[in-house]
Order: C-alpha cells, then structure tokens, then sequence
C-alpha cells in the first residue's frame, strides 16, 4: 500500500508540472501583455513594466524563475490586478468559500442521491423508479447557470424564503440557495450511478445467499447490499471533484461569493498571470490528492482491491 | 424481463434461474447473426423502438433539429421577424414581451417566446442559437471522435509498451482540471472574429473530450484484434493501418454510437458554461448558452428570457441523454456507464 | 465430529415430522416467469415427495426448471418476473407458500439451507469469512457475537478447513473455489437444517475437488440425518449421492424413480438420452452420444410432448398430444406416451438394443 502511494505521489508531481507549464506556455504564447490595454503605452513605460515583471529576461529564465518560486517555496508571486496582494494570500482567502459549498453540496448530494438511487433499484421498473431517473436525467440537463436563477427566482424573489446571494459566512440561509444549484448534478449522478450498482449486486449471487439465510430484506441491503452497490460511487467521487470545480466557478459568479472560481474568472478576464498559474497549480495540485485519497480510500473498501 | 443477459460459456453448464429464461432469447439471436448480418442492428433498432424514453429522445431531437434550420426562415415567411430585427420604428415594440402577448398586452401568436429588450422575437433567436448549440456540439464531438477513436485503436492495436504508454498518458490528462485550461486557452486567445472564437471551440472542447472514447475504441480493439477475421487480414498481408481502419475500427461502431450520442450533451453543456463565464460564442452569434445567460440580467423583471431558451436547451440535453441511454441498452446491456 | 448447535432443540424437532413421514411435499407446484418474449413456464405442474433423512437428485439441462423448482419451495424466485402461480409446499405441515415473509425467513436458512453453484459469487466478497457464517447463528440461534465466532470456527474445521482460526477473517477472495464451496457447506449446516438443497454444488469445481465436496456432503448428511435435495445435470453425480431421482425437462417432471431402478430400467426416452451420454470408460472408444437439438424454448411450447423433436421414439401421437403421467413400477412414473413400452425395453437388453438402432 505504502509503494503504491509513494509510486502514485511520483507520477502526481511530473503531472502537476505539466499543469503549470502548459498553463505558463499558453500565457505566454498568447498573443499580446497583460497590460496591453485599450490604450497604447509609450515604449519607455513599457520597458519599465517589462522589467519591473522580468519580461525583459530570455524565456527560460522566467519559467524557470516561476517555476522555482512554485515548486521551491510554494509561492505563486503576487497579482497583477489586486495591487500587493499575494496570490497565496488570495487563495487562502476564497478558498474557504469554494471549499464550504463545494462541501456541503456534495454531501447533500450523497445523502439525497444514494436514498434515491437505491429506492429507485430496490422498487425496479415501479413508477417511482422511473419517476425519479426521469427527474435525475433532468438534473442532468438543466445546466446550473440556469437552474441557480431559476431557483432565485422563484425562492428569493417570488417567495422570499431565503436571500439571495452574497457571502455570510458558514452557517447561513444564504448558503441554502448555491448550495443546492450546486449539488442537483450530483444528485443525479449519484442517484444513476447508485441505482446501476444496486441493481447489479442485487442481482448477484451473493444477495442470494444473504436472502437464502433468511436474513430481512432491511438486512439484506444494508448490510450485504449497499457496500458493493456503492463502490461505484466512491469512484465517481474522483471525477466529481474536477466538476465540482467548474459547478463552483458558475454558482459563485450567480451568487456573488468570493470563492476561488470567481478569482479565477476575474483572473482570466483580466490576464492576471500570476494569479491564474496560482489558482491553475493550487486546483491541479487539490485534485491529483483527492485522486489519490479517493483510490486508497476504494482499497480500504473492496478487499480484493489491492495495490502493489 | 432480467436486466442482464449472460451467454454461458459452456451449454451444459446450469444457467441460474434468472438467466434461464433470457437464454433461449439468447440463443436464437446468435442463430442469427450468421444468418444476415445486419440482424444486430435490427435488434438494437427493435430494443431501442420499446424504450418509451429513448424513442419520446429520439423524436425531441429531430423536431429540435429541424426546428433550428428551417425555423428562422419559417418564421421570418409567416411573421417577417429575422432573428435580429429590431422593431425601431415603433417604440411601443422595442421592449421585451412575454410570451403569446401583443404590446398591448393582449394574447398573440406573432411571439410565442416573447421578445427581448430591443423587441427582437425570442422564438427566432431561440431555434437560431439552436443552430449554433447543435452545431458546435455535433463539430466539437467528430473532432472528439476522430482523436479518441485514432488514438484508441492505435493503442488497442499496436498493445505492448506503446500501449502502456498512451494509456498511462491518457491517465493522467483525466486526472487533469481540463475545464480549467480550457478556460485559461479561451482567454488567453480569444479571437477577434465570432467566426474564429467558432473554431476556437471547437479545438479547445474536442481536444478535451476524447479520452474516454479513446479507453472504449482501445477496449474494443483489443477484444478484436485476435478473433479470426482480423488475424485472416493480417495472414493476406494487409497493412497495420488498413487493418485498424477497415477492419477494427467499423466492428467498434456500436459503443462509439453511442459514446458519440452521450458526448453531444457533454459538451453542448460546455459550451453553455463557456457562453455563462464570456468565454463562449461571440455576438453577433449566439447559443442557447449566450441567450440563457443575456436573460439572467432580466431574470426578476423579465423571466421569459432565461426560461425559454433554458428550457428549450434543457430539454434538447435531456432527450439526447435519453437517446444515448437507450442506444446503449438497445445495442449492448451488457455495457455500463453513466 | 458434528457439534449440534442446540442440542435439545434438535431432537425436539427431530421428532416432528409430517403424519405420513414426509418432510417436504411438493404439490402441483407452477412457476411461470412473464417475459417479453411471453409468459414462460419455467416449472409447470410438478409434484414429489421428500422423506426424512433421504436425498433426493433432480437432474435435467439448464433451463429445465430444476433450479426455480428449489427456488420456489423458499420463495427466493426473483419477482417480477417470476411469480409461483399456484401449488403447495408442504414443509412439516406447514405451506410454505402460505407463510407470512417473516415466517418463510425463519425457515431460510434456518430450517432449510441452499448451496448454490457458484461458490466464486455466492460469498459477499466485501464481508469476512467469520462474518458470514456468524450472521447465521447469531439470527437463527440467537448467539451472542463471541458464540457465534466459536460456533463459525468449529463449522469451519467440520467441514475441513485446515488451520480454521487462523483463516476465519479471510475474505472469501483468499480461498480457492473448493474452499469456497467447503465454507458454503459451513454456513449451510450452521443451524442445523432439517433439509439441504445443493443447487449443482459441485459443477464449478474441479473434478478432483468435486469428488471432494460430494463426499463430505454425504459425510454431513450421515452424521446429521439431514435430507437432502441434490439438483445437478450430471447423473454420475446422482448415482452414488441419492435415494430417488427426478428428471426435469422443459419445466415438467419426465421421470422420477429410486436412483437404482430410474439406472437399470428407465422409462423414458429423455432419460435413456441421457443415460446414454454419460461417457462410459467400458465401451467403444471415441464415440460419446449426444442427445440431438436443442432444449426447447419453453416461452413457445408447441402442444404435444415437448420433447418430441428430440426424441428417437417419436410418433405421430408426440407431437399432437401431451403425454401422461404413466406410473410403471411403485414409486416410479414416466411422463410418456410410450412409457410402458420404453419401460419394457429397458427390462430386456437385447429389445433395447434393437429399439435404439
């Protein structure tokens, strides 16, 4: 197990430089600067911004600069656009919103789509089945940019339920609403993902020998069912972390909250180099560990599953 | 009927209960493979006719087709609305209605959709973003295609360290914030022409889709690439590509269709998101995304304007997921994904 | 070598028994699958009887409904689509049928133990060895958590596990299949049932391994006194394990007999077919019979005998007219329209020979 994560963590930090360069290399092969603006600038202004940022330097040394501040002292430099800030300082900042939504959304997710999909496997072709698949594939396609006003709409504006947007910290009513745009693709994922497991292992021989002991049908499920029916979750769980980036970056711009994604976005639309690269590594770097805490976690689960 | 359908390897071993039944099916269905070959196809067709969800897909994608191409024109012979025509010379016109209603507020089929802020029909402009959504998801995906299947069948084919190699190369782009440097290329190049921004997606998403089509082709290859006819191929000296293109690539068809089917959504999806964050399809063009996304600004004045071409979009998404779903239980039950 | 797991309990129940001395009566048992192909009627009209303490074989080709006969008597036929349609199944005067779904679990397991064919599946490979054998006493008896752990460690070295303490908390993945299929057997007897069902315990086994596993069956069944119904399509299995067979074709019952007479004297095409395919050493090399076709679709069974097309016999009468159900011999019947004649030839070797020519 140990080799397998030391072997695992060797291939992990190759890819993580690749992320940077490929991320560095389009920047910089992107035609124009980053303060190329509406207006053109004088050519000594220029020069002094191009050597107060090292663009005067050969290629070379700027990447192998950026890189060593990255990989040596874990520093992405400071942003362009928010004057003395530290992109690490921006980071630390907005990654405690992306993380909290990011967080709670899944976990509802979990909850609601495994009660979902196993009721939906347990109750095959009954209406109830293939009422909430129906719904599921509608989660599935509603993209959340659209669902998120919807729901103000219809909760915020019409209902006033609940508020609707703006960061208020952790707990909040204001978390209700982007939590739950959020986490409705999940939801649907989850649920499929936990109907197609049920249904194959409760199709399997060892569910019925479980029944043949004369064990409940309560029994049956959660103890011999739920475990291997939910093996395919845990898997999902990888890739959904890579989405639930991108489902951060459209509700936090909906609703209006400081997390990472919206920085990103500003980052992007304005060229702030160094807080792309930032944001690019530290998102890289988040989700090869949770690959990788996902896949010890699916050892602990299936005992045949072992690494060498 | 059982979900599953298991051919034994050995006639004389028990088939358990639940399969007993599903057996003779079986059976007769392989009698008739040999016979005409097309009978796969025709069975898949059969399967995919009593799947109510998959046909109620299949039918919503047409009209959703055809609706895009023929609608504007349609639109602008009966009503003389062209998806940007601005009502200027009557004030009363250039604000935005709801839908079936007249500017004085009675009902009216001239904009069953409703119109936008400068008065432009939102119908037209609906099945015309239509064209561009369909467009790029269908372009964006052969270009997904062509790399997945190539890369797939190269790997399945040639096995051994090469195919070690690809395959470990397509591990780790998975584990990749893909979404991510998507963005960062769409921002750093962003094209001057709504033309070239077109082609611009197209690249970024096909690029960036390919590889779990190219894990199936590589799967399906290498289940291939011994059985007899291929090895027949090989005996009469045809050529490695030949073999892969002409022989491998057409027996992999069935899970690329339907790959294909489910990477269409995928990425109309996508696109739709680029279009939310500004990094989508430029004006004067416009996707159901970049519609959905002018509504938001109006969304408690002004519902109809993300509603519509929201739901027009979900709808088209959801029936092209029920179309790929069914395709895939009617061409193989044996096959898995979600 | 057996430890009983409540001594009293046991011969309380030993002591209960039907009033005609039967432990299991199947009566006109149907159970029909509905199908997009039809209503298939996988067991149809089927009746026997099981004695205490005998073993019974039912032996016949996949899909001939001997498994969903067995299925059917502890209700575990997955519904939809499969539904028993009518019958009895009386179990110590009880109808099983009839039982509430928490009576019939009390039973599962409990009273009525199954073997299933595959022991590479039929263990939850996510659950220790230890686990799945307490499970059983621990609902049925009522043991206590380190009761049960005794309890599933002696099971384990009843039925030759070597080093047993040692591999209880394996997962099932680190034992080989006979292994597998020995902790089968474990679990099965853990409380001790009255009747055991070994639904083809031994065709994914190796043939060594087979003999191996057959033999401490019929070791357990000796020192427990527990019936036994053995389902199998390999009648060399039969001949040495039971009291009487029965052969299943196409969902009916085709012949049913004491093992010894169904060997010496069978009434019935199907089962000389089958008797004639079991590879005999003795005889002319390089020639191994098969029954010709193919076993029929039973979702679209033509009227007459449904195994008419196959059968060497044939008449015009077959494939007009189901067969009766023609009793030859005390406790031996022949679903045939030419049982007696067939019955007759088996008694004389030399018409035999000629019949078959």
């Amino acid at each position: 197990m140990l080799r397998f994560i030391v072997r695992r963590l060797l291939i992990t930090i190759p890819t993580i430089l690749v992320v940077i360069t490929l991320t560095w290399g389009l920047i910089k092969l992107a035609p124009g600067n980053f303060y190329s603006g509406e207006r053109p600038l004088s050519a000594a202004v220029e020069n002094n911004i191009r050597e107060k940022y090292g663009l005067d330097k050969p290629w070379y040394q700027q990447y192998g600069k950026t890189m060593w501040s990255i990989i040596g002292r874990l520093d992405f430099g400071t942003s362009l656009r928010y004057e003395g800030q530290s992109v690490n300082s921006i980071i630390r900042r907005s990654l405690p919103v992306s993380a909290t939504i990011g967080i709670l959304a899944y976990a509802l997710a979990l909850v609601v789509g495994i009660t979902v999909g196993s009721i939906a496997a347990l109750k095959q072709n009954s209406k109830w089945d293939y009422a909430s698949m129906a719904v599921a594939m509608l989660g599935i396609s509603v993209p959340n940019f659209v669902l998120g006003p919807i729901l103000v709409l219809i909760f915020s504006l019409t209902l006033y339920w609940v508020p609707p947007s703006r960061w208020n910290g952790f707990p909040s009513r204001n978390l209700i609403l982007p939590v739950l745009t959020l986490s409705v693709v999940y939801m649907a994922y989850i649920a499929r993902l936990t109907r197609a497991g049920m249904l194959e292992v409760l199709g399997s021989d060892y569910i019925r020998t479980a029944r043949a002991k004369g064990l409940s049908e309560k029994d049956v499920v959660i103890r011999h069912a739920l475990r291997g029916g939910l093996m395919p979750v845990i898997s999902y769980t990888g890739p959904a972390l890579a989405f639930l980036l991108t489902g951060t970056v459209v509700v936090e711009r909906i609703f209006a909250l400081p997390g990472l994604g919206n920085y990103f976005i500003q980052a992007s639309l304005n060229r702030d180099e160094p807080l792309i690269i930032g944001i690019v590594a530290f998102i890289a770097i988040t989700l090869l560990l949770m690959n990788l805490l996902v896949d010890i976690a699916y050892a602990f689960l299936d005992p045949r599953v072992r690494y060498q | 009927m059982t979900t599953e359908k298991k051919t034994e390897p050995d006639e004389l071993i028990h088939i358990p209960p639940e399969m007993a039944i599903a057996e003779a099916d079986v059976r007769s269905e392989e009698a008739g493979e040999f016979v005409r070959g097309s009978s796969l196809w025709r069975d898949a067709w059969r399967r995919l006719l009593k799947n109510k969800l998959a046909v109620f897909g299949l039918v919503f994608v047409i009209i959703i087709t055809v609706a895009s191409i023929v609608g504007p024109t349609l639109i602008k012979r009966t009503f003389g609305f062209t998806p940007d025509y601005i009502p200027s010379h009557d004030l009363r016109l250039t604000k935005s209605f709801p839908p079936f209603t007249g500017p004085d507020g009675e009902f009216s089929w001239a904009h069953p959709m409703g119109t936008d802020n400068a008065g432009r029909d939102q119908l037209a402009r609906v099945l015309q973003g239509g064209q561009i959504s369909l467009f790029v998801g269908i372009i964006a995906t052969l270009v997904s295609l062509l790399i997945g299947v190539t890369y797939g069948a190269i790997a399945g084919y040639f096995g051994g360290r090469l195919d070690d190699v690809m395959m470990r190369i397509v591990d780790v782009l998975y584990s990749l914030p893909y979404i991510i440097l998507v963005i960062v290329l769409l921002s750093m190049f962003r094209s001057q022409t709504p033309r070239g921004q077109l082609i611009l997606l197209f690249v970024a998403l096909g690029s960036v889709s390919w590889l779990t089509m190219a894990r199936i082709v590589r799967g399906q290859v290498l289940s291939l690439k011994n059985q007899e006819f291929v090895l027949a191929a090989r005996a009469t000296g045809v050529s490695g590509p030949r073999i892969i293109f002409r022989h491998l690539v057409p027996n992999t068809l069935g899970p690329v269709i339907v790959y294909a089917t489910l990477t269409i959504p995928q990425i109309m999806l996508t696109e739709a998101f680029l279009s939310f964050l500004g990094f989508g399809v430029q004006a004067p063009l416009a996707s159901w995304g970049s519609l959905a996304t002018e509504g938001i600004a109006n969304i408690s004045v002004f519902p109809w304007q993300l509603i519509c071409p929201g739901v027009t979009m979900a709808l088209t998404l959801f029936s092209l997921n029920f179309l790929g779903d069914g395709l895939r239980d009617a061409l193989d039950p044996q096959m898995r994904t979600v | 070598m057996f430890h009983p797991a409540n001594p009293v309990k046991m011969t309380l129940l030993n002591k209960m028994t039907t009033t005609n001395g039967n432990l299991l009566e199947v009566k006109n048992l149907r159970t029909y699958f509905d199908t997009e192909d039809g209503i298939v009627k996988a067991v149809d009209d089927i009746s026997f009887q099981l004695k205490r303490g005998e073993t019974l074989g039912i032996v016949g080709e996949s899909g001939s409904g001997k498994s969903v006969t067995n299925l059917s008597i502890i209700r575990l036929i997955p519904d939809p689509p499969g539904k028993i349609v009518s019958g009895e199944v009386i179990f110590k005067d009880n109808d099983l049928l009839l039982l509430s779904n928490e009576a019939i679990r009390k039973i599962r397991g409990r009273r009525i133990a199954m073997i299933f064919q595959d022991p590479m599946t039929s263990l939850n490979p996510f659950m220790k060895i230890s686990r799945q054998l307490m499970e059983m006493t621990q609902l049925h008896l009522g043991h206590t958590k380190a009761q049960a752990y005794e309890h599933a460690i002696r099971m384990l070295e009843t039925v030759g596990i070597p080093d047993a303490r040692a591999r209880a908390d394996s997962y099932p993945h680190e034992f080989s299949g006979g292994m597998r299929q020995r902790v089968m057997i474990a679990m099965a007897l853990s409380c001790e049932p009255e009747l055991l069902i070994a639904d083809e315990p031994t065709t994914a086994l190796d043939v060594t391994i087979q003999a191996q596993i057959l033999e401490l069956i019929k070791t357990l069944k000796r020192e427990t006194g527990t019936s036994v119904i053995l389902i199998t399509h390999d009648l060399g299995v039969v001949a040495g394990m039971t009291d009487h067979v029965i052969v299943m074709y196409a969902g009916k019952i085709f012949e049913q007999a004491r093992t010894a007479e169904l060997f010496s004297r069978p009434g019935n095409p199907y089962t000389k077919g089958l008797l004639r395919s079991v590879p005999d050493p003795i005889a002319e090399q390089g020639k191994l019979y098969q029954i010709p076709g193919q076993p029929p679709d039973v979702a679209h069974l033509k009227p007459g005998c449904p195994f008419a097309p196959r059968c060497d016999h044939v008449q015009e009468i077959c494939h007009r007219e189901f067969p009766p159900f023609v009793q030859l011999n005390a406790d031996h019947y022949s679903l045939c329209h030419f049982a007696r004649e067939v019955f007759a030839e088996s008694g004389n070797p030399q018409i035999s020979q000629i019949g078959s020519v």
